[in-house]
């Protein structure tokens, strides 16, 4: 027998699935399984119990009686119960019921559609029907399992393949269950509690009940008791061994524990989101792998991430020992201090931890064909992710840097693909352990890679909120530095070399050292969101002020196409560091001064919400004598609902149009909404102007108290204010009602989100499930797993939509060989 | 050539998470075309109702355009359009049952019958072939021959929901104009019914329901009305999604030559593999329904090899390293 099972290299072609008949169990048992009992006073498992030692054992102490393993090394083995009387498998009771009805229950043969007497031994047939979950009456007259294995035992095996089963792999008889094969002990343990108890599994209770019941049964039929009462107890036996397969069987109560709660029993272990399948077959732990909270780091390259020296301390990257690093690597094990040897992994496949004691020796015989696990350093490559990882760039690969502090720091414009904030997420990181995977992820998962969204091939890492306002600022006319600033703003882009003065003679423009940041052969004319035109000539940028669009999807999208990914990537480290910089010098703050509107806007704002009332009451007037023209298709009061919502939405956009007047296009709010980098001109408005109009279900709120939303207006008042209008803004504050309202509004909107990001999870789970067997093949068609075409040439164009937005790809230029361990 | 996609590319998933991931950004809107009445759902809701293939969408909708020498005038639509819209008996007039003479009372509702133009003739002719008609004033009576309370109670409701005029189950029509050509938008689908018409444009019926289409039109057309409508649903919310992963999905729904949609009973429930099925939802179902017909897995998918712990068949895990070393000199 097996000491221990030692893997063996194999590869799995295929699966098959079958039904175990009972000659099967018992070939496959160890152990027959008598006692309905685990664990005998002193705590020693019992043989012939449900914990017998042949099963395998769970106590470290303990060896396995079938192949002598350890707690560790034994898989545990099955064992099985011998039924006095055989009961139906519940999950094939429907399978059983179509086989019945094509069968004659007389003679066994084959007959095809129900029939009213069998062709064969002109027998009459009676009706065959299942009373769930797992009785079969023929005319109402029950059929005991024993008669109905009988019946199917003697279907022929050319008979058994015209039902559809396979004689050989799943004969119809099997499907009524005589032996119970037992689970091995390692696949329901028992816990020691910390009272010293032991509690057992809900496996292991349900198998206990059947062994009692099926105890008495067999006690019951040898001392000749009544059949009614041997009825009864098969009855028993039935039920107990129904709910060990399946405790939310229809029409029958689930067993439950002693607690309440319902046995969670095979089919439970292996359903839903929790289940074997979801959650341990189809998501798999991992080693190596580390998780904290993020924090901004704008200094550092897109591709990089900044890691703690706590975790880079603790997780390794394998390196395989040859001739030509044997030494370095030695170094690496005597080391006492930081980048150092964790384990090493001799060629017999056993790790070995580096410590004071076992150095020397380790140090003795290390050689080529071990394996040095050191510490993770410095320009190592690792995978980062957040969840929810909704697409493949929720997962990107980035190059370690070893940064104090406790937190996994990157640059903050990678952080759309992520999806990220820094308000306390967390995100996970994951060393690469072999040579492909780090080739892999060099080649195809750096950060640099999916500066194009493979959605729409748009630019989605790309300057964002204080770069936009940077840069904007930068390329403004009165930006003119001196020879001191622009060497600043310079040096921390990385050039050193000062270009020559362009204003004056001395002075430098924001252009020109802007331009300095672009590779050339970047052409743009465009028209920019403040109204001037923005021309670049050959990186060179003559006019214009930049902005969050022609920033992305006119330059960033250039650069990308006509020089690749490396240099996209320094353009986009380069652009941060030099607009952050010049926004450290400047500064550029928000104050409550910049949301108060002048007097004469002020005035204006008045006008304009008393004119709305006016409309409103209009439209009120007009709806309370029936004058208003109803809407096709629309009853009065939705039309008239209707009408107001345009009127106050009016409103808001004139109240826009007021405050960008008043405020003027040096007001930082409004540059911030006007070039895209953060905010609206909504928000401006709601601060200064008016909030404006709350919506529930994208109505004015309506309900509350009778005729009313609240107690504080009149019955019936359909007005702006009583509907959830709110005239005040956010820099003065709301009314009390005002304020009310304004939070039922807030609330719909949140429980709105739940709701949707529920739903659209779903969605996604079940598009994914769907469409995720299929591959471009060689010949660029679209198969699925079983080669079918889905498409004959992928996209009708064979074009990656990645590159979709891409007019002119150029080759990028080759990257350098990838960056080997050590 | 970099710009063509990759052998080994796995579009599939790509799509999905390409449309998907947009949808926790999207509003839960209904949106209101002017005129009809409904508010049609638009955004989540309606991407959720596109990808299930529901067979008739919550609200739908039908576009008649009409040949040339109609569309241009509003006048002729207008024409047109009561010849579209079904006017049910009920609409224009009163139905009574008369129990004990065993009779069908029909009086028309002058007022909305005159705005609709349809007289007394025309509901009698609407329900000939019902019974023995009699007919007086602006009332037609149906006498059954013999006393059956019951028979009488199924020709009452079927009598009201007798069609008068125009295109069975389209209603609220309204005529729309795009671009100085008028249309007809109304709620319903019924698309064989308004190909009756000559005046109507064949090639220009819309709906947006995907199984009328599939049915009337075929396949080909359906997987066009698919892609269509789950652009405009992404568009509308001005959320971008290349149309090749649109594609890749109404494709992926059409390819087996019937609608099917992504859930349990769609493409999802038909894969050949039972660890994925299984991975996805009724896993017992699956395994036990394997077992019995004793199934093979040939692992040719994902979500099995995922499963089984091998390397998924698809980008870099379709192809293997060869090493041919250097010749020693």
């Amino acid at each position: 027998m097996l000491l221990h099972y030692t893997p063996t290299e194999f590869e799995i072609k295929k699966l098959k699935f079958s039904v175990f008949s009972s000659e099967m169990i018992m070939k496959m048992s160890k152990a027959k399984i008598t006692v309905p009992d685990t664990y005998d006073d002193d705590g020693y498992p019992i043989d012939g119990g449900l914990m017998d030692q042949r099963l395998g054992v769970i106590d470290p102490g303990l060896r396995c009686k079938t192949c002598g393993g350890t707690s560790k090394q034994c898989p545990g083995h099955f064992g099985n119960i011998d039924l006095v009387r055989p009961v139906v498998h519940p999950h094939f009771a429907k399978d059983l019921l179509k086989i019945l009805n094509k069968i004659c229950i007389n003679c066994s043969k084959y007959i095809g559609s129900a029939k009213a007497t069998c062709p064969h031994c002109k027998e009459a047939l009676p009706k065959i029907t299942l009373s769930k979950p797992t009785t079969f009456l023929a005319d109402k007259v029950e059929i005991l399992p024993t008669d109905l294995k009988e019946i199917l035992a003697q279907l022929s095996d050319e008979d058994v393949r015209k039902l559809g089963y396979d004689p050989i792999y799943s004969r119809p008889e099997w499907f009524i269950v005589s032996v119970i094969l037992v689970p091995s002990v390692k696949m329901r343990p028992s816990i020691t509690l910390e009272s010293g108890d032991k509690s057992e599994d809900d496996l292991t209770h349900k198998l206990v009940e059947i062994i009692r019941v099926n105890e008495k049964l067999e006690a019951n039929i040898n001392a000749g008791a009544p059949q009614l009462i041997i009825e009864d107890l098969w009855k028993l036996l039935q039920y107990h061994v129904t709910t060990y397969f399946d405790n939310e069987t229809a029409g029958i109560p689930p067993a439950r524990h002693r607690s309440g709660r319902p046995l969670k029993t095979i089919a439970q272990r292996l359903k839903g989101k929790e289940g074997r399948f979801r959650y341990n077959l189809s998501g798999k732990r991992v080693n190596f792998s580390a998780r904290t909270v993020i924090s901004p780091d704008p200094m550092i390259s897109i591709n990089e991430v900044g890691v703690p020296p706590h975790v880079a301390n603790i997780l390794t990257v394998p390196v395989p020992v040859t001739e030509w690093n044997i030494e370095e690597l030695k170094k690496l094990i005597e080391s006492d201090e930081y980048p150092r040897a964790l384990y090493v992994i001799r060629k017999d496949g056993i790790r070995m931890r580096v410590t004071e004691t076992s150095r020397e020796k380790i140090l003795e015989s290390l050689g080529v064909g071990w394996v040095v696990e050191r510490q993770l350093k410095d320009g190592d490559i690792v995978l980062f992710n957040r969840q929810p990882s909704l697409h493949r760039i929720s997962m990107m690969a980035h190059i370690v840097k070893i940064l104090p502090g406790k937190t996994f720091r990157i640059n903050p414009i990678v952080v759309p693909p992520y999806n990220a904030d820094f308000d306390g997420d967390e995100m996970n990181l994951h060393a690469l352990q072999t040579e492909e995977a780090r080739v892999e992820a060099h080649e195809l998962m750096k950060v640099e890679r999916q500066i194009l969204s493979p959605r729409h091939g748009r630019a989605i890492i790309k300057p964002t909120e204080d770069n936009v306002t940077g840069v904007y600022l930068i390329t403004r006319d009165d930006a003119i530095f001196t020879k001191e600033q622009a060497a600043r703003l310079l040096y921390v882009a990385g050039i050193t070399e000062m270009p020559k003065p362009d204003v004056d003679g001395k002075l430098y423009s924001g252009r020109l050292l802007f331009s300095l940041l672009l590779p050339p052969g970047i052409n743009v004319r465009r028209k920019s969101k403040m109204g001037n035109t923005v021309v670049v000539k050959d990186g060179n940028m003559i006019s214009g002020t930049l902005d969050e669009d022609i920033m992305d999807h006119d330059i960033l999208e250039q650069v990308f196409s006509k020089h690749g990914s490396e240099v996209a990537r320094h353009f986009l480290d380069n652009v941060t560091k030099m607009s952050l910089e010049y926004l450290t010098l400047t500064g550029f703050t928000v104050s409550l001064k910049d949301y108060s509107l002048n007097e004469k806007a002020e005035k204006k704002r008045d006008e304009l919400l008393a004119d709305m009332d006016k409309e409103i009451d209009k439209l009120i007037n007009k709806y309370l004598n029936k004058t208003l023209e109803r809407a096709p298709g629309m009853t009065l009061k939705q039309t008239l609902e209707s009408l107001i919502m345009m009127i106050t939405s009016q409103t808001r956009d004139a109240m826009g149009k007021l405050v960008e007047n008043s405020f003027g296009l040096y007001n930082p709010s409004i540059v911030m909404a006007k070039i895209g980098a953060r905010g609206s001109i909504l928000n401006a408005i709601q601060m200064s102007g008016v909030v404006g109009q709350q919506a529930i279900r994208n109505k004015r709120p309506h309900r509350g108290y009778y005729k009313r939303t609240l107690a504080f207006y009149k019955k019936g008042d359909l007005s702006g204010r009583a509907r959830g209008f709110v005239y005040g803004h956010f820099s003065e504050g709301l009314e009390v009602d005002e304020f009310f309202l304004h939070a039922m509004a807030g609330r719909d909107a949140t429980v709105n989100t739940a709701i949707r990001t529920a739903r659209s999870g779903y969605m996604q789970r079940r598009l994914i499930n769907a469409l995720q067997d299929f591959v471009v093949t060689e010949d660029r068609s679209t198969r699925d797993a079983g080669d079918r075409i889905i498409q004959f040439v992928y996209g009708g164009d064979e074009r990656d939509p990645m590159y979709s937005a891409v007019k002119e790809f150029e080759e990028p230029p080759k990257e350098d060989a990838v960056d080997t361990a050590v | 050539m970099k710009f063509k996609i990759q052998p080994g590319e796995s579009v599939g998933i790509v799509a999905a998470q390409s449309i998907g991931e947009p949808g926790t950004q999207m509003t839960m809107r209904t949106f209101h075309y002017a005129g009809v009445a409904e508010q049609v759902p638009t955004g989540l809701p309606r991407l959720i109702e596109l990808v299930d293939v529901r067979k008739e969408p919550k609200k739908p909708l039908i576009e008649i355009h009409f040949k040339k020498s109609y569309s241009k005038s509003r006048k002729k639509v207008e024409e047109l359009l009561s010849k579209i819209e079904a006017i049910y008996l009920s609409d224009v007039a009163k139905v009574k049952e008369v129990m004990e003479k065993n009779r069908i009372l029909i009086k028309l509702d002058e007022k909305r019958a005159k705005a609709l133009g349809i007289t007394i003739s025309d509901v009698s002719a609407a329900i000939k072939g019902a019974g023995k008609r009699s007919r007086k004033g602006n009332m037609v009576a149906i006498t059954l021959p013999k006393k059956d309370p019951k028979a009488l109670r199924k020709l009452y409701i079927k009598i009201k929901k007798t069609l008068v005029r125009g295109v069975d189950g389209i209603t609220k029509a309204v005529v729309a104009e795009d671009d100085g050509e008028y249309f007809v938008r109304a709620s319903g689908f019924n698309i064989t019914g308004a190909l009756k018409l000559e005046e109507v444009d064949a090639s220009r019926v819309f709906t947006n329901n995907i199984k009328e289409i599939e049915k009337v039109f075929g396949i080909e057309a359906a997987r066009n009305a698919l892609l269509r409508e789950i652009k405009q649903v992404l568009y509308m919310q001005k959320l971008y999604v290349d149309i090749r992963h649109l594609m890749v999905l109404a494709d992926a729904l059409c390819f087996s030559g019937k609608v099917l949609n992504v859930g349990r009973h769609g493409l999802a429930g038909k894969k050949a593999s039972i660890l994925a099925r299984a991975a996805f939802e009724e896993t017992v179902k699956h395994l036990v329904s394997a077992a019995a017909k004793a199934e093979e897995d040939r692992l040719h998918g994902i979500a099995e090899n995922i499963i089984v712990g091998k390397t998924v068949p698809v980008g870099t895990g379709r192809v293997t390293l060869e090493f041919v070393p250097p010749k020693e000199e």
